[in-house]
C-alpha cells in the first residue's frame, strides 16, 4: 500500500510545482510594478485571463501554437502599457485608497469586456503538443506540465539578464530603488513606470497562454490567479524577485497536497497562507527587514 | 449648536419623504427595490464611515453581510427562534467577527489592508459552501420566516419597505452623530495623516478597530434584514462581487459623505437591476465608473459634480477638495 501513496504525493508535487510556476510567474508581475510605483495592481489577474483568451481564439482560429502565445503576449502588454498611460498617470500623486480603487475597476471594466467577447463559460485551449502524458516510473506528468515549467524557467533567465545586463534594466532597478536620485541622473522615470506595466503585462500574458490548456479560458479566471499571485508575492516578501518565484512554487505545493486531503479547502488553503504571512511575517520569507508592518511607500 | 439643529431638520425631510415615497411608486416591483436600495444603504453607510472617514479599505464586507444573513436565517428558518433573535445575533456576529478579523487585520495598511480584506471575504464564502451541516451549501437556506410585531407580519413588500425605511433614517442618524463625536474627529485625524494623529495622542489601532467593529455590525444588521426580506440565503449573494459593488456605492456618491453613500445605494442597485440580464455590461459600467471617478472626482460623483458646476459659474464656494 505505501507504492501507491508515495505515487500519489509524487503526482501532487508534479501538478503543485507547474501551477506553482505559474503562480510565481504572476508574482513576479506584481513585484515588477510595485517596485517601480508601490501599487499593488489589482488588475495583474486580468493580464492572465486576456492572456489565455486571446491565446486560445487565435489557436482555434488556426494560427500555430508560437505566434498564438507570441500574440497573447503582445497584445497583453500593450494592454498593461495603456492601463499606465490612461488609469495609472492622470492620477499620479493620488492618495493609496484611490489608486486602489482604481486598479480594482480596471480589473472589473477588463473582466466585464472579456465576459462581452468570450461569454460566461469555460473555453478550452489544444495543449502545446501530443497530450499523451509520459510515465516517470509510478507517476505520469503531462508535456504541458514540462512546456509550462520550461517556459517559467526561461523566462525567469530572459528577466534576470534584462535586469543584471541591460541598460534598461538597470534604469527600471534604479527607478525601484530611488526615483527621485534616478529621475535626477537623466533616468526617464515616467518611462520606466510605463515599461513595468508593459512587461508585467507581458509576463502576465505569457503565465495565461501556457496555463490555458491546463486551466481552460475563462472570463473570470482573473480573480482567483490573480490572488493567488498575490500570496506567492506576498509569501516571498512582496518586492524581491527570487521571492516570488519560490512563493509560487512553495504556494502551488501546498495547495496541491492540501487538495489532496480536502478537496472543497483548496482555495481556503492560499488565503489562510496569505493571511498568516502577512499578520505573522508581512516582509515574506525572503523579504528586507526595512519595510516592516506592511508599511508602503506614498509615491 | 446651530450645525446640530440643522442636521436634525435634515433627518426629519428624510424620515417625511422616506414616508411618503411609497404613495408614488409605481408598482409593488418598485417598492421592492426601494426595500433592496435601503438595505444596501444601511451597509453602504457603514463601509463609508470605515473607507471615507477612518480611510480604511475593506473589499470583504459582503462577508459581514453575508454572515448576518446567515446567523438570521439559521436561528429563525432551522432553529425556530423569534426572527428578532435573528436580526440581533446578525448585527451582534457581523460586529464580533469584525472585532476578531480586525484586531490582527488592521496593523496592515493600503494594499495589504484591501488584500487581506478580500482573502477574509473569500475564506467566508468558501465556509458557506463548504459547511454544510449548518448552512445547506449551495442550496442555500430557504423559507425564513417574515419579521413579525405582535400579529402584525411584515410580510408583504410595502410593510418591509417601512421597517427597512425606518432602520435606515436611524443608521443615518447613527451615522451622523459618530461623524460629529469624538471618535468622529479622530477618525478624520486618522485619515489625514495616522503618524500625526497618533503624536497628538489618538489612539488610533482603537479608534479604527471601533469604526471597523461599527462597520461590520451594520453590515450583518442589514443581512438580517435581507434574509427576512428574500426569505432565502444562498452563498453566491455574499461573494466577491457585491464586495466590489458596495465600494462603488460609497466611491460613486463620494467617500466620507453620508448623503453619497445613500445615493451610491440607489444608483449601484437600480444600475445593476436594469442590467440583471446583462451582465457582462453592468460590469463594464462599474468598472469604467470606477476609474473615471477616482481619476477626474475622487470626491464622488455628487459632490464632484457640484463642484464642477460651481467652478463653471465662477462662484468660490466649491471647496470639496478635502474631506467633509
Amino acid at each position: 500500500m505505501t507504492l501507491p501513496a508515495a505515487a500519489q504525493l509524487l503526482q501532487y508535487l508534479i501538478s503543485g510545482l507547474t501551477l506553482g510556476s505559474v503562480y510565481g510567474m504572476i508574482a513576479l508581475g506584481f513585484t515588477l510594478i510595485h517596485n517601480a510605483t508601490g501599487i499593488v495592481n489589482f488588475a495583474q489577474g486580468e493580464f492572465v485571463a486576456f492572456g489565455a483568451l486571446i491565446a486560445l481564439s487565435c489557436s482555434e482560429a488556426g494560427l500555430p501554437m508560437p505566434l498564438a502565445v507570441l500574440t497573447a503576449m503582445a497584445a497583453v502588454t500593450l494592454l498593461g502599457a495603456a492601463l499606465e498611460r490612461t488609469a495609472i498617470r492622470p492620477a499620479r500623486g493620488a492618495s493609496v485608497i484611490t489608486l486602489i480603487i482604481i486598479t480594482i475597476g480596471a480589473s472589473i471594466l477588463l473582466r466585464g469586456i472579456a465576459m462581452w467577447q468570450w461569454g460566461p463559460n469555460a473555453l478550452p485551449m489544444r495543449h502545446f503538443s501530443s497530450e499523451a502524458p509520459i510515465h516517470v516510473g509510478p507517476a505520469s506528468i503531462l508535456r504541458q506540465h514540462l512546456w509550462i515549467m520550461g517556459i517559467v524557467l526561461a523566462t525567469m533567465l530572459g528577466l534576470w539578464l534584462l535586469g543584471e545586463r541591460t541598460q534598461v534594466g538597470k534604469a527600471m532597478r534604479a527607478c525601484a530603488v530611488d526615483r527621485e536620485a534616478a529621475q535626477l541622473v537623466g533616468i526617464p522615470a515616467a518611462r520606466m513606470v510605463m515599461l513595468s506595466f508593459a512587461l508585467s503585462g507581458m509576463l502576465g500574458g505569457l503565465a495565461g497562454a501556457i496555463v490555458a490548456p491546463l486551466s481552460m479560458g475563462q472570463y473570470n479566471m482573473g480573480i482567483m490567479l490573480g490572488l493567488k499571485g498575490f500570496c506567492a508575492a506576498i509569501l516571498g516578501g512582496i518586492g524581491n524577485a527570487p521571492g516570488a518565484v519560490l512563493g509560487g512554487l512553495l504556494l502551488g505545493t501546498l495547495e496541491s497536497l492540501g487538495a489532496g486531503v480536502c478537496s472543497g479547502m483548496k482555495d481556503a488553503v492560499a488565503f489562510g497562507i496569505m493571511l498568516i504571512v502577512l499578520l505573522v511575517r508581512p516582509t515574506g520569507l525572503l523579504g528586507r527587514k526595512a519595510r516592516q508592518g506592511g508599511t508602503e511607500a506614498r509615491r | 449648536m446651530r450645525a446640530k439643529s440643522k442636521r436634525y431638520c435634515r433627518l426629519a425631510a428624510v424620515a417625511a419623504a422616506a414616508a411618503t415615497l411609497p404613495l408614488v411608486l409605481p408598482s409593488e416591483y418598485a417598492v421592492h427595490l426601494a426595500v433592496v436600495i435601503g438595505i444596501n444603504a444601511i451597509v453602504a453607510l457603514g463601509l463609508n464611515l470605515l473607507m471615507g472617514y477612518a480611510g480604511q479599505v475593506s473589499l470583504g464586507q459582503a462577508a459581514f453581510v453575508g454572515i448576518g444573513a446567515y446567523a438570521s436565517a439559521i436561528l429563525s428558518a432551522k432553529a425556530g427562534l423569534s426572527p428578532w433573535i435573528g436580526v440581533a445575533a446578525g448585527a451582534a456576529l457581523g460586529g464580533a467577527t469584525a472585532a476578531a478579523v480586525g484586531i490582527p487585520l488592521l496593523k496592515l495598511r493600503g494594499h495589504y489592508l484591501a488584500m487581506g480584506t478580500l482573502g477574509f471575504g473569500m475564506i467566508v464564502q468558501i465556509v458557506m459552501v463548504q459547511w454544510e451541516d449548518l448552512t445547506e451549501g449551495t442550496i442555500g437556506v430557504m423559507s425564513i420566516p417574515p419579521l413579525s410585531v405582535g400579529g402584525l407580519e411584515f410580510d408583504s413588500e410595502l410593510r418591509m419597505y417601512y421597517l427597512v425605511a425606518a432602520s435606515a433614517v436611524l443608521s443615518i442618524a447613527l451615522a451622523s452623530n459618530i461623524i460629529d463625536s469624538r471618535v468622529g474627529r479622530a477618525m478624520r485625524a486618522v485619515h489625514g495623516s495616522e503618524v500625526a494623529a497618533a503624536t497628538s495622542g489618538v489612539d488610533t489601532a482603537r479608534y479604527k478597530l471601533q469604526v471597523f467593529i461599527m462597520s461590520g455590525a451594520m453590515a450583518g444588521f442589514a443581512g438580517s434584514l435581507h434574509a427576512h426580506h428574500a426569505a432565502y440565503v444562498h452563498p453566491d449573494s455574499f461573494g466577491f462581487h457585491y464586495s466590489i459593488q458596495l465600494v462603488v456605492m460609497v466611491v460613486l456618491g463620494g467617500m466620507a459623505s453620508i448623503w453619497g453613500a445613500i445615493f451610491g445605494a440607489g444608483a449601484v442597485t437600480l444600475i445593476g437591476e436594469q442590467l440583471r440580464s446583462f451582465q457582462e455590461f453592468s460590469t463594464i459600467i462599474f468598472g469604467s465608473v470606477l476609474v473615471a471617478i477616482m481619476v477626474f472626482m475622487p470626491a464622488g460623483l455628487w459632490r464632484g459634480s457640484a463642484d464642477l458646476i460651481g467652478r463653471l459659474v465662477g462662484s468660490r464656494g466649491g471647496g470639496g477638495k478635502g474631506r467633509a
